[in-house]
């Protein structure tokens, strides 16, 4: 049933890691004093709160709604008490604080009633839909994009395939393989509700080769699924970044995604496992998502692993959970080695797209002085993207932004390949970032100054056509008061005339 | 405690500037060893005399742009650029040749650009050119191997030829003789058939005596570079299947005009050429495709030099040609992007 696999150019072989993380089962992480929901846990509008301090909550309930279109909606993941509506320190590399909803919890962790729908068949799609929408589900890969409008394959598409990525392909991070190991029928639950929300014909699960128990417990789980005759799971080669969207899809179904286009314009629909496990929890069990499961991981962690996660919960406890040789302040990279930002302070909260926690790297990159370029070309060797890195470098640092627009700037996933063999050490992906930011402000600083002078030619515009409207008006009116003139004129002349004959006729008479 | 970059990727691979010259130093050794067998210790004399001089061009160079000494003086790439230019000049130059050439190739053909990775040009050749077209006597006069020579090549006779000019009362020319490449072209002009030429002593099975090992030991050295990926097969594959082809073409059309294909790529600075030289990555083509035009180029161009130009050889010229193309092929070979329209 099988065909073979595609390929893509590039990537790397990456020591894994792996193992670390995946000694034992997914443990519960206990539930703090305190837990911090920042507003924004996705890519869109951040939701509006709509609770007030001093509120009693329970767990599940909804304490923000989702506003405008690409919005989720916000819950507690446990019960207690509101106590603060305001900003707080979120785990972003800018450092920033950001809107957010603190929750006292009472330790009673206590259910709101939970909607459970047995038979999902009986409902729509768009009410599926939206079930997922006001659960806050969103893509828990990381990049964290609501996920009811990846489930919605609109009027203008038919999506034939749905994608699980269960490649994680980023060393260290095991949270996925894990989730596969334990919990493939949820998974599988999540799998059916998408494929009936997209009306897709068949679902492809991959799984890279270096997970062979979550292979074995996701073919376990799907011989008791008789009707998902139409779902496979495909093993495909460890290497990263086949778990890039646009990779896994190359190597599974030999097509690209073309520049400027979604994987849906190619019938393609690519989701999470954790994102289709909680999608099950959802419908069938009416769980709001609420918790994930977060890798911690790394040198500096004594007891690494698996952390199924209430979102809010403080980093510093979960670290503390784990325990590990960190120093205060010490910076920690959230995500991957390879795509994953380092944050420095701990006081930051859990949040959806928190995959992984790493704290110490083995073969760190050290803070080293540059090289210049020798334009080996290593970097477009490993480029998944057939990019050509030495010259996007050259052209950015130059900024000379026009050229590396045309040499497919925007193209680049950012997956680190190319610092990585670098041999002189130079950030590439940091200049693409900056180029890629330069690039976006300038488009907004043109689609502003553009706003601004249409606006002010419009003013002119209208300024003229008042002018002249001013003008003719008055024209009209010197027109009109001259014609009026010229009657009384013509008036008066008559009767002057008028009198004139009167006259000569009395002189007559 | 985990010191590291602030952005991604924190994982770092073992790829190194320095490591990468080091290796193709490393790769060198096996043919140097062979140079200085078949022609005496003054390879090693011009190797060593080469290497100081660079390091000590670079380091003041380094001073006077005021950039930092230690980074760059230990990436490796003045010991590289003045190796190449030692091993292509001939083994009994005088010192102040290896002076100048060296500090040309340092000075103007590196610093003066930029410094390491922003010459357009190949250092070593650029050198090497300067040499050619300023001292053509000194830069032609190369020695026969040591077992047709009369007089056997000493440290103590090499030493006093390259810094004095002279040993026991003669000159460098009473050791000196014509390169096979030299010979072939010089005889060719007099109307001898390249095959009769080839039956001279100087000639061994297919290029010249003791040259055609050198070029096998750099093309050896060149793979195992290949191997240990610091180069890639484009570039060699290229230039070797373009000399082939073009010399065989050439042969079969008219025998009278050239030697045979096996000799052009296994005289002169053939391998040296393809694996050591073409390769610089600086002043080559990134691009895949772009590499197997660059390489090709240079095979082409070096075989008509030889065969229709003033030189002998023409490696460096081919070479620093294409050096100049460079953008443009770079430009043209782009790959095609993932999702993108084609090329």
């Amino acid at each position: 049933m099988s065909a073979p696999l595609g390929d893509f150019p590039g990537g790397l072989k990456l020591p894994g890691h792996k193992k670390r993380s995946t000694q034992g089962p997914i443990r519960k992480t206990p539930i703090s004093k305190q837990l911090v929901l920042p507003l924004q846990q996705h890519i869109g509008a951040a939701a509006g709160p709509i609770v007030e301090v001093g509120d009693k909550v329970l767990k599940g309930q909804r304490i923000a709604r989702a506003e405008g279109h690409v919005s989720v909606c916000l819950h507690a993941p446990s019960s207690g008490v509101i106590t603060a509506i305001g900003d707080h320190a979120i785990p972003h590399p800018s450092g920033l604080s950001a809107p957010c909803i603190t929750i006292e919890t009472d330790g009673e962790d206590r259910w709101i009633d939970r909607q459970q729908i047995k038979d999902f068949r009986q409902h729509s799609a768009h009410e599926l839909r939206q079930i997922i929408r006001d659960a806050g589900i969103v893509g828990l890969g990381g990049a964290g994009f609501p996920s009811f409008i990846k489930l919605n394959p609109g009027v203008h598409h038919s999506v034939e395939t749905l994608l699980i990525n269960g490649a994680e392909c980023e060393p260290y991070i095991s949270c996925d393989d894990m989730l596969m190991r334990e919990r493939a029928d949820g998974i599988l639950d999540g799998v059916e509700i998408m494929l009936f929300a997209l009306r897709a014909s068949r679902c492809i699960l991959a799984i890279e080769d270096n997970k062979p128990e979550a292979i074995a417990a996701m073919r376990y789980a799907l011989s008791s699924r008789s009707h998902l005759s139409q779902t496979e799971i495909v093993v495909v080669p460890t290497r990263y970044p086949t778990g890039g969207e646009k990779q896994l899809i190359q190597v599974v179904t030999k097509k690209q995604v073309p520049t400027n286009k979604l994987p849906i314009d190619i019938g393609i629909v690519c989701h999470n496992p954790g994102t289709a496990y909680a999608v099950g929890r959802a419908i069938l069990h009416g769980e709001p998502l609420i918790s994930r499961v977060v890798t911690v991981t790394g040198t500096d962690v004594t007891h690494a692993g698996n952390f199924e996660t209430l979102f809010g919960t403080p980093i510093k406890d979960l670290l503390a959970f784990c325990e590990t040789r960190r120093q205060p302040d010490e910076p920690f990279i959230q995500g991957g080695p390879m795509m994953g930002y380092s944050l420095a302070g701990d006081d930051l909260p859990i949040t959806k797209t928190a995959n992984c926690i790493l704290v110490g790297v083995d073969d760190v990159a050290p803070p080293a002085q540059p090289l210049p370029c020798i334009r080996c070309g290593d970097c477009a060797d490993v480029c998944p993207a057939s990019l050509l890195p030495q010259q996007l470098y050259w052209y950015s640092r130059a900024k000379d932004f026009d050229q590396t627009r045309d040499y497919n700037l925007f193209d680049c996933i950012e997956c680190g390949c190319c610092d990585y063999v670098c041999p002189s050490k130079i950030p590439l992906v940091s200049y693409f970032r900056f180029a890629k930011t330069e690039i976006m402000n300038q488009e907004r600083e043109r689609h502003k100054s553009d706003l601004a002078r249409q606006r002010h030619e419009s003013r002119l515009e209208r300024l003229e056509r008042e002018a002249q409207e001013k003008e003719e008006r008055q024209r009209q009116r010197k027109a009109a008061l001259a014609a009026t003139k010229a009657a009384k004129a013509k008036e008066e002349d008559s009767i002057n005339t008028a009198e004139a004959a009167d006259s000569v006729t009395e002189e007559k008479a | 405690m985990p010191i590291f970059r602030l952005s991604p990727p924190f994982l770092a691979g073992a790829n190194r500037v320095t490591l990468q010259m080091l290796q193709v130093l490393v790769a060198l050794i096996p043919a140097v060893i062979a140079m200085t067998f078949y022609f005496g210790p003054g390879v090693l004399i011009n190797v060593t005399l080469a290497v100081s001089v660079a390091l000590i061009t670079e380091a003041l160079m380094l001073k006077l742009r005021n950039r930092p000494l230690k980074p760059f003086l230990s990436d490796g790439s003045a010991a590289v650029t003045a190796v190449l230019l030692a091993l292509a000049i001939p083994p009994l130059s005088p010192w102040w040749m290896t002076v100048i050439g060296v500090t040309f190739a340092i000075v103007f053909a590196k610093h003066l650009y930029g410094g390491l990775g922003y010459n357009p040009f190949n250092p070593a050749m650029i050198g090497y050119v300067l040499l050619l077209v300023s001292f053509p006597l000194e830069m032609t006069t190369w020695l026969p191997v040591q077992s047709l020579a009369d007089q056997p090549m000493g440290w103590m006779s090499a030493l006093q030829l390259i810094f004095t000019g002279q040993f026991n009362g003669l000159g460098i020319d009473a050791y000196s003789g014509a390169t096979p490449l030299d010979a072939m072209k010089t005889q060719i002009v007099l109307q001898q058939h390249p095959e009769f030429i080839s039956s001279q002593a100087m000639f061994g099975m297919a290029g010249g005596l003791g040259w055609e090992w050198i070029n096998i030991w750099f093309a050896l050295g060149g793979i195992w570079l290949i191997y240990r990926k610091v180069i890639s097969w484009h570039v060699p594959v290229a230039m070797i299947l373009a000399l082939l082809i073009i010399s065989s073409i050439t042969t079969l059309i008219d025998s009278s005009i050239s030697g045979s294909p096996l000799f052009h790529l296994l005289s002169g600075g053939t391998m040296l050429g393809a694996f050591f030289i073409a390769t610089d990555p600086v002043s080559g083509s990134t691009t895949l495709k772009g590499r197997i035009v660059f390489g090709a180029g240079v095979g082409i161009l070096t075989y008509v030099i030889r065969i229709w130009g003033g030189y002998p050889d023409g490696v460096a010229f081919a070479v620093i040609l294409m050096n100049m193309l460079v953008p443009l092929i770079d430009y043209y070979t782009q790959p095609r992007v993932y999702g993108g329209a084609a090329r």
